[in-house]
């Protein structure tokens, strides 16, 4: 090789890398911020399917608006919003929010919220709502009130949501019951649950015969559930709510940790029962036998299950995968002896926020201030089936509204009983401590009390540890 | 610097900034967030050895350990037992060779969570596959992945799902052996017993010590198909919370970025350590043809 053709050589590989390096210049320099142009903003949002469609209809209902008052006002420049789909949106939020480069705005679920707060990576809203007029008194108290924490709004209600009891009317007059009336009290239930629970049983001689009730007197290896009245595994969501239908709570209004109290030790006691009535092994097969949530062998769209605690969405699911079913909500019961405990409901909302960092707040706003208009608001309930989180609703929106059963829940939502997530920074391992207790009470493997004192002390240690981290920083409320 | 060390630089740069903005930046980045309080969202605080201090009173952390460190045991015993017997049968002259052995790869083809969410199926307690041949023998199979004491040891089991890449690597150890060892040894009178004894099994052993550290290293690192199977909660009753599982938990559920890093170098030092010790003990059992 002569030097004069390893010279050239080098100079060809120079070329390439200029040519690389210029190339990745010019796409950083993507600022194509034109003055006279529309001003973009980034919307990140966690639906998918059906729920998705309806934001996007919300999205470009909103872009119209902004196009027609820029045509009328000479120089208004449009806000026009990118609706951006995005899966397993508390990881990637998370990423761009600690990268700086966070979207303008942002939904959000309300375990998202209170460690976010914590940790200062939210804008607080409640400046911008004063001058905009936005209060409480227009929404539903308990719905407005997920976005709130420590006196201030981080965030506001997109599509709210309560649980109810949801019944199977063919179970229920198999069994004998009016398919209209579903149990009120707790103990009613149980009673109900009894009746309807069936089992294959084998007998002596080979044949098998169906059985209602419990049926103690029947060894387990001879018989094989079918179908189960009620079980509070199924579905397993709230695992961690069931003190709150017997007047108990995770955490008092103060911030402390109330795991072990009679209530709860009550609740888990009901819990409990089931698997001493149905025995541990047999619900663990029946439950592994379950199809997925969203399929045709749900259990409770397949009537293996006859009674479950479900949310206002599960109406789109029984559409979608048993259209044919016959089905009714009520609100779930209470114990006999406590009816101020009426109308228990669990109360959430897909909660909409302006990330810390997003470079455009004000233009964020105007579009989270369409959404919280009424219009805004019932396009998207409307499309997600859901009731409207404001308390004016237009006069044709119950009326119209596919959701047979909307009014329940929207009424539920006013309820006195309602409860709602803990608002703690440590809510996420809060809940990893009580499912992991709720699992060990259901199998039996420890009792309602020592499992639920476990989770007090650990879950204690961790609040702690959350404060210090936040005194360490400053951040303490 | 001549002009040919420097190109030969710039080859090896690409390769450079890779393993620099990857592997080394962030595994520098994550010791040091390990000594600090570091929730993503905030910028971390120094706070010393409080991680590990708190790692080590954390039963949880234990309990996930405890767990990871069964299903190793379990997994690469079962998976090396696996792969061995059938990279043995498969070594055999038996017509339609070529078909068994895609047959037996086939499985690590398929990705890991389609493959868990078969075995759920598998495992279903009522009607599912499993229980209903253990039926046919007269037994009633638990609900594998409901059940605390059976969830562990179904996951085991899976394992030899996986066996098929080790079996590739070691029957092209096995066609390697040279035949006249084996005249030699049937000259000797060796039955089969003697030679796989004496002859294959030693002849293998650096295949069979790259699989156990590969092996070794990857179930260490166990996630997957416990996040599809059983959750990331490593329910029932925690009895399958895995390291990583854990490590994912603290992470990404709780923010709490700096005890998750100080898990992972933890893990880092578990297998360096167990790698090590592997290393140093194979001028032992392991032959090399010199």
């Amino acid at each position: 090789m002569t030097m004069r053709t390893s010279n050239s050589r080098n100079l060809n590989i120079y070329r390439i890398l200029f040519a690389f390096l210029a190339l990745a210049m010019l796409s950083a320099c993507d600022s194509s911020e034109n003055l006279g142009g529309p001003r973009r903003i980034t919307y990140w949002e966690k639906w998918s399917g059906f729920e998705s469609e309806a934001a996007e209809k919300v999205v470009a209902r909103f872009n119209e608006i902004e196009r027609t008052k820029a045509k009328s006002e000479s120089g208004y420049r449009p806000i026009e919003v990118k609706y951006v789909s995005v899966a397993r949106i508390e990881q990637k939020l998370l990423v761009a929010i600690a990268g700086g480069n966070p979207p303008d705005v942002a939904g959000a679920y309300t375990l998202m919220l209170y460690p976010y707060v914590d940790k200062g990576a939210v804008l607080d809203l409640t400046p911008m709502l004063k001058k905009a007029g936005i209060s409480r008194d227009q929404f539903l108290p308990s719905v407005w009130d997920l976005g709130r924490y420590h006196g201030r709004q981080w965030a506001l209600p997109t599509t709210p949501a309560t649980t109810a009891l949801h019944w199977n009317r063919r179970l229920f007059s198999e069994a004998g019951f009016d398919p209209d009336i579903a149990p009120r009290t707790i103990e009613e239930l149980d009673h109900y649950a009894e009746r309807m629970t069936k089992w294959e049983v084998i007998g002596p001689n080979g044949a098998s015969e169906i059985r209602t009730g419990y049926c103690p007197e029947i060894p387990d290896e001879n018989k094989r559930l079918l179908q189960v009245g009620f079980l509070p595994s199924e579905p397993n969501w709230w695992n961690y709510a069931w003190g709150n239908y017997f007047g108990g709570d995770l955490m008092s209004d103060t911030g402390e940790v109330t795991t072990l109290s009679p209530e709860n030790i009550r609740a888990y006691e009901w819990v409990a029962s089931f698997s001493r009535k149905l025995g541990v092994q047999n619900v663990q097969r029946f439950v592994s036998g379950f199809g997925n949530f969203s399929s045709p062998q749900n259990a409770f769209m397949s009537g293996k299950i006859a009674m479950e605690i479900q949310g206002v969405w599960m109406y789109n699911f029984i559409e979608n995968y048993a259209p044919g079913m016959k089905w009714g909500v009520a609100p779930f019961p209470h114990p006999e002896k406590s009816p101020q405990l009426q109308s228990t409901t669990f109360v959430d909302a897909d909660l909409i926020m302006i990330p810390k960092g997003s470079a455009n707040p004000d233009e964020a706003f105007e579009f989270i201030k369409y959404l919280m208009s009424q219009e805004g608001m019932e396009l998207l309930c409307l499309g997600h089936r859901k009731f409207s989180s404001l308390i004016a609703v237009s006069e044709n929106f119950y009326r119209d509204h596919p959701h047979p059963y909307i009014r329940i829940f929207r009424d539920l939502a006013l309820s006195s009983n309602r409860v709602s997530s803990s608002k703690t920074g440590i809510w996420a391992e809060y809940r990893r401590e009580m499912s992991n207790a709720v699992g060990r009470i259901q199998n039996l493997n420890v009792s309602p009390r020592d499992g639920l004192t476990e989770v007090q002390s650990r879950i204690t240690n961790a609040e702690q540890r959350n404060q210090m981290m936040l005194t360490r920083r400053g951040l303490s409320k | 610097m001549n002009s040919r060390r420097l190109t030969g630089l710039l080859f090896c740069l690409p390769w450079f900034i890779g393993f620099g903005v990857f592997m080394l930046y962030p595994m520098v980045a994550a010791l040091y967030y390990s000594l600090s309080d570091y929730s993503v969202l905030l910028p971390p605080v120094f706070i010393g050895f409080d991680n590990y201090i708190e790692l080590f009173s954390d039963d949880i952390f234990w309990k996930s350990l405890n767990n990871t460190v069964v299903y190793a045991s379990g997994a690469v015993l079962l998976s090396m037992l696996t792969s061995l017997t059938l990279a043995l049968l498969l070594n055999s002259r038996v017509r339609g060779m070529a078909f068994y052995r895609t047959v037996f790869f086939l499985p690590t083809l398929m990705p890991v969570v389609a493959g868990s969410i078969l075995w759920m199926w598998m495992y279903t307690g009522d009607g599912g596959i499993i229980n209903t041949f253990l039926e046919t023998v007269g037994i009633t199979g638990p609900a594998w992945l409901a059940d605390p004491r059976f969830a562990k040891p179904a996951l085991i089991l899976m394992a030899v799902w996986g066996a098929g890449h080790a079996m590739v690597i070691l029957l092209a150890g096995l066609q390697d052996i040279p035949e006249h060892l084996y005249e030699a040894a049937l000259l000797d009178g060796a039955n089969w017993w003697h030679r796989l004894i004496h002859v294959t099994l030693p002849m293998i052993t650096p295949v069979i010590y790259f699989n156990l550290i590969i092996g070794i290293i990857g179930s260490l690192q166990v996630f997957t198909q416990a996040f599809i199977m059983t959750g990331s909660t490593g329910s029932p009753e925690r009895s399958t919370l895995f390291y990583v599982l854990r490590l994912y938990n603290v992470a990404f559920q709780d923010l709490r970025m700096g005890y998750a890093c100080a898990m992972a170098w933890i893990l880092f030092i578990l297998v360096l350590g167990l790698t090590m010790i592997m290393h140093r003990t194979s001028a032992r059992w392991v032959n090399y043809e010199r």
